[in-house]
């Protein structure tokens, strides 16, 4: 197909949209299951949130707020023809993914060291209660990291394109477009720190 | 190739013009007319898997054959028979076929706004297909849960549920995608003058659907995550054991799954209401009260959810909410079909087999959607909850209303996909069985709900056998005559005589091009100018 | 993703002066400030971590929406489509919450 091909980037960036529309529903299941439970459990959800390393989920929020600040500011520098500029930021972005999965990892290899994961002997003996929270907080942020995850490697590919030149100042609608699932990630964690470190 | 539009028509869609031909051509094909077509090859097939499981059920009720099934088989059976049917047939069924085919070419585009996507949502389709066969024969062996996967013995039981569950997640994804491609083309490819009232009803209808497809497929998807988990690593959400609750399994379960009936009846209502203009030669009767009551069948027809679960131990207030908007539900129904039959009422008839099966379709889904008012009663759902009459009802409305709008739409648009023109007399003959059968079958059913036959049993009791030999013998009938139907498209498809680009003197864009249609749908864009079902002898 | 092949639509969006750095830096210093008084009233007790959750983290995830993913700079159309999902969330929770919260 040679000839007249033209772009439609409003129609790349309400289908890429309507993406999140099932992202956003995918992730309020989990919201619906949540205050489902913390309706019928709330001294248990306390409880359970108490056992949360609260300083822990604070940094990696900031760490997540940045790293949407840096996308964006990737964008208005390839409007401006910063390819450097663009490249960095997105490097940091990924960086400071790499820094929220790290944390993360530690957050979980702490809860697995005091028993507390789905299936463990020493949760099977604590209240329903709190069962079902530390089987919504492992779902939760373990789907939340998988995003999180997928977001790195496509930001990475992203930067290379910005590299490459198939991102450009005239054409950057992939990266808008990989930048709008980054803050959905970043959105999703919003709603995440309260109801499992700091509400509950 | 565009840009040189030589002087002799453009091949067909049909027609291999790549660098790669025959199979590979197709399966790496975005041509959305070739799309829909390998679609319709795949569920096709699918349908004849699950008609048999449903033909072979049936025989176990006639209790001779149950020497040859075992009761655990019979639970497989009726899970398979519901997984394939509901999710590989009703659910994808017209957007995927006639949706793919149809909407860019009514709204007069090259194709859908994502031509890749589009492949890979095929792809999704099988996979998903795949995975849900691979489920049957492998691990734990055939589900026996029933298609509803309903915790918590979906959690307990030993049969392959992981597998079949992330098979349906995979499809939804499918689903989703196609829904997302859909809703941007509708957005931004219409024909220049193609104003959003001047669509035809079906690229609402599709529209609609659409949007059900991206609102409530995700709640399913990540309930079927959590199904699995709760099998891998018991994370307790539905078991009783750890504090979780079966009845949240269910709410979440019945937001996508109610939301899916009509995600099936929608665009088959879409189709009856392309195909009852074109033989009634008049204009649709109330344009806008079609497509506004597609919006409102599926924005009402989300929030409905709970009347799944009437027996189940909601409380009072949820019960009498969901009573109320299932009976609301039934209203913009209702204004369809008075605007089906005021579009007949003083039109000039032209009979044809799609309008039979539009009629069929009319009939049957009045019984389907009249039963189902009954059920939306909560006196009345107590005594029919998981009896036959949920059997008999869904299968009027899934099988009565979707199937037969996929026959009928089928029918009227074939000549256009293939080119080639079937039997008229052949599909009549086919018919009639179909139509007995299907109402000994389920009119059967229907009775035998009210008398108390619950749902799913391997055995009944002797008071009821009467109807169940009755339920059979229609079953045999109904089978007959579906073998005839697709007997007859398949003979066409080869052997058929060549159709005209306009047999049945329809008015839409599709009919003003060639038949089969030329890969790139129009040599050029048309400008639209009015409605959609403006006939000539009307306008005087 | 974004090629096709049609004649009658040529995006005219985005021809307009984009923002620059300035904007979203105030954005995230108001993000990270909104994140601080959260943490805070988390420390008052249940009722007050509570309140925070309702209506801080809403602000939060709609400057989020709003600024880094560009919905002020665009049309009806994505608006739409963002209002429509957050209703048809908050209706899925009105009605299971008229089971849960009756029981």
């Amino acid at each position: 197909m040679t000839g007249h091909v033209h772009r439609d980037d409003l129609g790349a960036r309400l289908g890429m949209w309507l993406f999140l529309v099932t992202e956003m529903i995918l992730f309020g299941g989990l919201f619906i299951a949540y205050s489902y439970m913390r309706y019928r459990y709330p001294a248990e959800f306390h409880h359970g949130g108490g056992e949360l390393n609260a300083t822990l989920g604070i940094i990696n929020t900031i760490v997540l707020l940045t790293s949407s600040l840096t996308v964006v500011l990737s964008i208005v520098a390839i409007q401006k023809a910063d390819k450097r500029k663009a490249i960095a930021f997105l490097a940091t972005t990924i960086g400071l993914g790499l820094v929220f999965l790290v944390i993360k990892g530690f957050e979980w290899a702490a809860k697995f060291h005091h028993g507390l994961y789905p299936s463990a002997p020493h949760l099977g003996t604590l209240p329903q209660g709190e069962q079902v929270f530390f089987g919504l907080y492992f779902t939760m942020t373990g789907l939340h990291g998988l995003h999180v995850l997928v977001g790195i490697s496509v930001l990475t590919v992203l930067a290379r394109m910005v590299g490459t030149g198939s991102i450009r100042q005239d054409r950057y609608i992939h990266l808008e477009n990989g930048g709008l699932y980054w803050h959905l990630v970043d959105v999703i964690w919003i709603f995440l720190l309260p109801l499992f470190y700091l509400a509950a | 190739m565009s840009g040189t539009h030589a002087s002799t028509a453009p091949p067909s869609y049909l027609v291999d013009t790549g660098t790669r031909k025959g199979l590979m051509a197709w399966l790496t094909t975005t041509d959305h007319k070739r799309i829909g077509v390998l679609y319709l090859g795949a569920m096709v097939t699918f349908f004849m898997v699950a008609m048999g499981v449903g033909f072979v059920m049936r025989l176990v009720q006639l209790t001779t054959f149950q020497k040859l099934i075992s009761a655990q088989t019979y639970n497989a059976l009726f899970t398979v028979h519901g997984v394939i049917m509901i999710f590989l047939f009703v659910i994808p069924g017209l957007p995927a076929v006639f949706g793919n085919f149809f909407l860019p070419i009514l709204i007069g585009a090259k194709d859908v706004a994502f031509p890749r996507l589009n492949l890979t949502s095929w792809y999704f389709f099988m996979a998903g297909a795949i995975l849900a066969v691979l489920s049957l024969f492998t691990g734990g062996g055939a589900p026996d849960t029933g298609w509803s996967f309903y915790a918590p013995f979906s959690l307990k039981t030993g049969t392959n549920v992981s597998l079949a569950v992330f098979a349906a997640f995979v499809l939804g994804f499918s689903s989703m995608l196609t829904g997302i491609n859909f809703i941007t083309t509708i957005h931004r490819l219409r024909a220049p003058g193609m104003k959003w009232f001047r669509m035809p009803l079906f690229c609402w209808a599709v529209y609609s659907t659409a949007w059900i497809q991206l609102l409530a497929t995700p709640i399913i998807a990540i309930t079927l995550v959590l199904v699995i988990l709760e099998r891998f690593f018991g994370i307790g959400i539905f078991d009783p054991a750890k504090g979780g609750d079966p009845l949240l399994y269910q709410h979440l379960f019945w937001i996508y799954s109610h939301p899916a009936v009509y995600i099936m009846i929608l665009p088959a209502m879409g189709a009856i209401t392309e195909i009852i203009p074109t033989f009634a030669k008049r204009t649709i009767f109330g344009y806008k009260a079609i497509a506004f009551s597609s919006i409102a069948i599926a924005a009402v027809g989300s929030l409905v959810w709970a009347h799944h679960m009437f027996t189940s131990g909601m409380s009072n207030v949820a019960q009498i909410v969901f009573s109320l908007l299932t009976m609301i539900v039934a209203v913009p129904s209702a204004i369809k079909v008075f605007n089906w039959v005021g579009t007949l009422y003083k039109g000039s008839i032209d009979f044809q087999p799609p309008l039979l099966f539009t009629l069929t379709f009319i009939f049957l889904f009045c019984i389907g959607g009249l039963t189902g008012v009954m059920q939306g009663a909560l006196a009345v759902n107590v005594h029919l909850h998981d009896t036959y009459f949920i059997v008999g009802h869904f299968h009027y409305v899934m099988f009565g209303g979707t199937v037969m709008g996929f026959f009928a739409a089928l029918l009227y648009w074939f000549p256009k996909m293939f080119g080639k023109m079937y039997s008229k007399k052949a599909i009549y003959a086919s018919w009639f069985p179909m139509f007995v059968g299907f109402n000994m079958l389920y009119f059967g059913m229907l009775i035998l709900g009210m008398l108390g036959m619950p749902r799913r049993y391997y055995v009944h009791l002797p008071q009821y056998h009467t109807l169940h030999v009755v339920a059979t013998v229609g079953s045999w009938f109904l089978v007959l005559g579906l073998l005839g139907f697709f007997a007859t498209l398949l003979y066409a498809i080869f052997k058929g005589e060549k159709a005209e680009d306009n047999p049945w003197g329809g008015l839409t864009l599709e009919w003003t091009i060639p038949s089969p249609p030329p890969v790139e749908n129009f040599d050029e864009i048309p400008t639209i100018t009015a409605g959609p079902y403006v006939f000539p002898q009307e306008a005087q | 993703m974004s090629d096709y092949t049609h004649d009658s639509h040529v995006s005219t969006e985005h021809a307009v002066a984009h923002p620059g750095y300035g904007i979203f830096i105030k954005v995230w210093v108001a993000l990270v400030i909104l994140t601080g008084l959260l943490v805070l009233s988390s420390h008052f007790g249940q009722s007050y971590a509570v309140w925070g959750l309702l209506t801080l983290t809403p602000i939060k995830a709609g400057l989020v929406f709003y600024y880094f993913m560009h919905l002020k700079y665009e049309g009806a159309l994505l608006k739409g489509v963002v209002l429509i999902t957050i209703g048809t969330l908050l209706i899925f929770f009105a009605l299971l919450f008229s089971d849960v919260a009756f029981h």
